[in-house]
């Protein structure tokens, strides 16, 4: 596997992430993988105690994993969410708005190529990520 | 019509720079076609039976003059000099070299024009009333709500890898003229107590499994209805079923999950989806709206026309339509003739349409999911002019809702997914009742041809369809009666077993015969189906 | 027969392969026996052929004529535009 792309603020973390069931029964965990068919809201209550959210996406066309981010992300979770597997420079955008920010992709990822395609849009028209300034919000100040 | 900002702007000419990016990755092997596809999808880019297609967007079939030339230039610079309009109001060219599209799109972007998401697992097109603006019966004009949902959909983050596609219809009059009912989200805007707010239907479509869409919401304001339909999607992108391509659609879901919990769900999200201010503020639909207000009509015409040129009476009284301003009418432009292909225009009459917009129609073109185009507003006055240009560049067929108004797909001309061909079975039906005059006692009848169970022609919706199959390598045609894409909307039935493509249209001649023997004053043919039922077709057909 | 096909990546063109390369023209297409899966899958890697697949056709004197319907139209061209055509002497329905 690839490295880790991080924008976290802290070091990615190096945490095994257990699975959703194990983590309910350890009260210890930390770091946590979500499946694309689990709910990232079983996570909710336990959101404090967490540092580590991986979501997986075993197949990039399957997009369940980016409602799962934004799901955590709207529920208050401030730690690091990691998108895992089949992920591409040109869904790194995408996820990072859904609140992704660190990458572990199963293929290395060009760096140049990733930095060009997070450049590349200017604006959004839509407010997923709480800081964002959607094109209505600019146009309307 | 809307006009881009500088923003909107932006947002194409990135589009464009992304995708050339891409296609370079592509062509030098950092991308696998595995990886490409998703991507080139999202901009339009198929590879189909012959080569390329690219399926431009119309947004809600909406265009000025100077964007249909664009077209006829695209048509005439990239491709075979010819365009094809779909059933969802876009145009789509098969002959496309890959090494050509970023250079397409950015063409298209100096127009505000694009391929964003017309397909893949994504929000596509927002289609609506071709009529919309003109039409007597609106509550408002839809498009701005189209509009709005339009730049909502482009690119979301959250819904770029769905189960599968999806289709959104505005309309806002109890006439159907979009086939609203047949989307995953349909929407027609109501009046209560003076607001305008929007009814919403989910889980309607055709393909394998066609369903009519129930209502899942009565009203949603108009500050409300990003959120309300982002809660949607979230339920469907969380729970549509990813295990199998065929049961992926939300039709499927709203289904298997019932109305009533498929809505509980929606609410549940929406209550926290309103809290977290994804709604624009009512001053976005506002200036949206301030695109969509009625050119300077003149008043005091005529409302009447000269109708001693036999044809040119023809024409009027099949293709020109009441308009809410007097002195000024609706025209439909055929792309229908009889020797034709369904919804094909080459380049010159592309262009020839785009001037006749210019000079005569406040400079603004309709595509129709019926295939033709929209002249939405012409003094009645200019009707004879525009009727001679038309009627010379071979756009004159008057046969608007008639027999040879057929809705067809490419078929396996043209489609890797097909396995039928479509196009000759509607050219065949249409020199089978080339007469004007049989046509015209025929009166209305919506007949559509899909060359394979995707149904991209609409078939499930005709009052004829016709579905093509392969039956061992062979094609052959199934009949079906009974279907309608309007506010009465019913799923088509199949008569029975399947015929060749001589059997089919022999098939046809016969439902009309048995209806022209059996109804009564006022029927159309549907009326007469609907209330004489299956039999009396299926004995005359299979005597 | 086995031919291999799939369409130049580039252009979206149509094309057959013909023992030593890649053709528009199906009455070169060769027949590529049991070796037709490793054959596509390095031309495919060397970008020489996209979306590359196998087809089972009969061989005639005017070359090879696929069994499917689908394959001939594809052969062929739009049967609805003759001036668009590759190839009109392919007869679409069987006799």
């Amino acid at each position: 596997m690839a490295d880790v792309i991080t924008f976290h603020d802290d070091v990615a973390s190096e945490e095994p992430a257990v699975s959703v069931d194990c983590f309910a029964g350890q009260t210890n965990a930390t770091a946590v993988r979500i499946e694309p068919g689990e709910d990232a809201r079983v996570l909710l209550p336990d959101l404090g105690r967490l540092s580590l959210v991986e979501v997986n996406f075993p197949a990039f066309g399957d997009g369940r994993g980016y409602s799962a981010a934004r799901i955590l992300r709207e529920a208050g979770y401030k730690g690091e969410l990691r998108a895992v597997g089949d992920v591409l420079a040109d869904h790194i955008p995408l996820m990072r708005r859904c609140g992704f920010d660190s990458f572990a992709p199963r293929a290395p990822v060009d760096p140049a190529v990733l930095e060009a395609t997070l450049a590349r849009y200017p604006e959004v028209y839509q407010k997923v990520a709480e800081s964002e300034r959607p094109i209505w919000s600019l146009r309307h100040g | 019509m809307y006009v881009y900002d500088k923003y909107d702007q932006a947002m194409v000419d990135a589009r464009v720079a992304d995708f050339r990016d891409q296609t370079r990755r592509r062509l030098s092997g950092e991308l696998t076609e595995e990886q490409f596809r998703p991507l080139r999808l999202m901009n339009g880019l198929y590879l189909q039976l012959h080569a390329y297609m690219l399926r431009v967007a119309i947004p809600y079939g909406t265009l000025s003059g100077r964007q249909m030339k664009m077209l006829a230039h695209i048509a005439r610079k990239y491709d075979k000099d010819y365009g094809h309009f779909t059933t969802r109001q876009n145009i789509q060219y098969n002959w496309i070299k890959l090494e050509d599209a970023p250079d397409i799109l950015a063409d298209l972007a100096s127009v505000e024009m694009h391929a964003i998401q017309t397909s893949g697992n994504c929000i596509r097109n927002i289609s609506s009333d071709q009529y919309a603006g003109v039409a007597a019966d609106e509550v408002a004009d839809p498009r701005p709500w189209a509009e709005l949902l339009r730049q909502w959909s482009s690119f979301h983050p959250e819904f770029s890898y769905l189960p599968r596609k999806f289709k959104i219809c505005v309309i806002a009059s109890a006439e159907d003229r979009a086939a609203m009912r047949l989307h995953d989200i349909g929407i027609e805007l109501v009046e209560r107590d003076g607001v305008i707010g929007a009814k919403v239907f989910a889980g309607g479509g055709m393909g394998r499994t066609p369903i009519v869409g129930p209502e899942i919401k009565d009203f949603v304001a108009e500050d409300e209805i990003i959120s309300y339909v982002e809660a949607c999607l979230r339920v469907y992108n969380r729970y549509g079923r990813r295990d199998n391509k065929y049961k992926a659609r939300i039709k499927i879901l709203v289904s298997e999950l019932g109305v009533e919990e498929y809505k509980r769900q929606v609410e549940e999200e929406w209550a926290h989806m309103k809290t977290l201010g994804i709604d624009p503020p009512t001053a976005e639909l506002d200036r949206i709206r301030a695109h969509f207000v009625d050119p300077a009509y003149e008043t005091g015409l005529s409302d009447a026309i000269d109708r001693s040129d036999p044809d040119f009476a023809l024409w009027v009284d099949s293709q020109v339509v009441a308009h809410k301003q007097p002195g000024y009418a609706i025209v439909n432009i055929s792309l229908k003739p009889l020797a034709g292909i369904p919804g094909d225009a080459s380049s010159a009459q592309i262009d020839l349409i785009a001037d006749i917009a210019e000079k005569y129609s406040f400079d603004e073109l309709r595509v129709t999911h019926a295939q033709n185009i929209v002249l939405a507003s012409v003094k009645k006055a200019d009707l004879y002019t525009i009727w001679q240009q038309l009627h010379d560049a071979g756009l004159g067929e008057a046969n608007l809702d008639l027999v040879t108004d057929i809705i067809a797909c490419p078929g396996l001309d043209y489609c890797s997914l097909a396995n039928a061909r479509s196009i000759p079975v509607a050219q065949k039906i249409a020199q089978r009742f080339a007469d004007p005059v049989k046509q015209r006692d025929i009166g209305e009848l919506k007949l559509k041809i899909s060359g394979c169970i995707n149904a991209c022609g609409h078939h499930h919706a005709g009052h004829i369809g016709i579905l093509g199959v392969d039956r061992k390598g062979t094609e052959n045609y199934q009949l079906l009666l009974g279907g309608s894409g309007a506010e009465d909307a019913s799923l088509g039935k199949i008569v029975g077993p399947g015929f060749d493509e001589d059997g089919i249209v022999d098939a046809v001649e016969k439902a009309t015969d048995v209806y022209l023997a059996q109804r009564q004053t006022g029927e159309r043919f549907l009326d007469t189906y609907r209330r004489i039922g299956m039999n009396p077709f299926k004995e005359a057909i299979y005597g | 027969m086995i031919v291999a096909t799939g369409n130049d990546l580039g252009s979206g063109d149509v094309i057959w392969w013909t023992g030593s390369g890649w053709s528009r023209h199906i009455g070169e297409a060769v027949d590529v026996g049991t070796d037709g899966e490793a054959l596509i899958e390095r031309e495919a890697a060397a970008r020489r052929v996209n979306v590359a697949y196998l087809v089972e056709a009969d061989a005639t004197p005017d070359g090879p004529l696929p069994h499917h319907i689908k394959e001939r139209i594809r052969a062929s061209g739009p049967t609805v535009r003759a001036d668009l055509a590759v190839n009109t002497d392919i007869p679409i329905v069987k006799a």
